[in-house]
């Protein structure tokens, strides 16, 4: 089932604060294989909240996340983001196309610290795979 | 200037470790059956972490520069096999803006096809 046009424009509420912490990042930067010594977290962390605004956004939507493929992704950076951190993502959803029987969903999700300041914004491409595919 | 060519080996191991790490449990990174029953040729990377090892090939070269924007399409599955892994290569091209920006513009391929569209990072070296 197409997922609902009226959704574009639409402002999810805020993610639950998220604690940046050494230990969250170490976790994060040795799955790449890398190692961590402490400092700012790697250009791809704030997904972290992002996916989490956006699994957020799938349950209040009924959207399966299997049938979610990711289709591009791009950051904007205010400042690194560092241990003692406390994040909060807010995804609005800018764009709705149908392509082939899949949903194309074009998000954005503003990341903000404790003091409500930018830290980074980021957008995603989401393909929702229709059934049939 | 051409940067040195930097290459990774992905697990399905490393799949468990990155989904647990950032949170994002879609089967389609773990259940072979999941994956192909939404049309994938198997079990496929988390775009995100073919993104990851690109920003770390970013951070080897630029040890400490800032970001200032990175971004790239997912436009082929990096399809990591059950048993040992697959290699992913990723090669970088700088180009120095007059604002006092570097722009590296990457090539990250999985068997020779290129898996990103257009990666690009901006740093503040």
């Amino acid at each position: 089932m197409p997922v609902d046009q009226s959704l574009v424009g639409r402002e999810f509420p805020p993610t639950r604060p998220y604690a940046v912490s050494e230990e969250k990042i170490r976790a994060f930067v040795t799955s790449t294989g890398a190692d961590y010594d402490g400092g700012p977290a790697p250009a791809t962390f704030p997904i972290v909240l992002a996916f989490d605004a956006m699994n957020a956004f799938l349950a209040a939507e009924s959207i399966d996340l299997f049938r979610i493929v990711h289709g591009e992704q791009k950051f904007s950076y205010e400042r690194p983001v560092r241990p003692g951190d406390v994040l909060t993502a807010t995804l609005t959803v800018a764009s709705l196309r149908q392509i082939s029987g899949n949903d194309i969903i074009g998000t954005t999700s503003r990341v903000t610290d404790e003091a409500g300041a930018l830290v980074c914004s980021t957008s995603a491409t989401l393909v929702h795979r229709g059934a049939e595919s | 200037m051409s940067l040195e060519t930097q290459v990774f080996t992905i697990t399905r191991a490393d799949l468990v470790r990155y989904a647990e790490a950032s949170g994002d449990h879609n089967p389609i990174h773990q259940d072979e059956s999941v994956a192909r029953s939404v049309g994938l040729p198997g079990v496929i990377a988390h775009g995100m972490y073919t993104m990851a090892l690109a920003a770390r090939a970013v951070t080897t070269w630029f040890p400490g520069a800032e970001l200032v924007a990175f971004g790239c399409k997912f436009t082929n599955p990096v399809v990591v096999p059950a048993e040992g892994g697959v290699e992913l290569e990723v090669a970088g091209e700088t180009k120095e803006g007059d604002d006092g920006l570097t722009t590296v513009a990457l090539t990250v391929t999985c068997g020779g096809q290129k898996v990103l569209g257009m990666p690009k990072a901006v740093l503040r070296v």
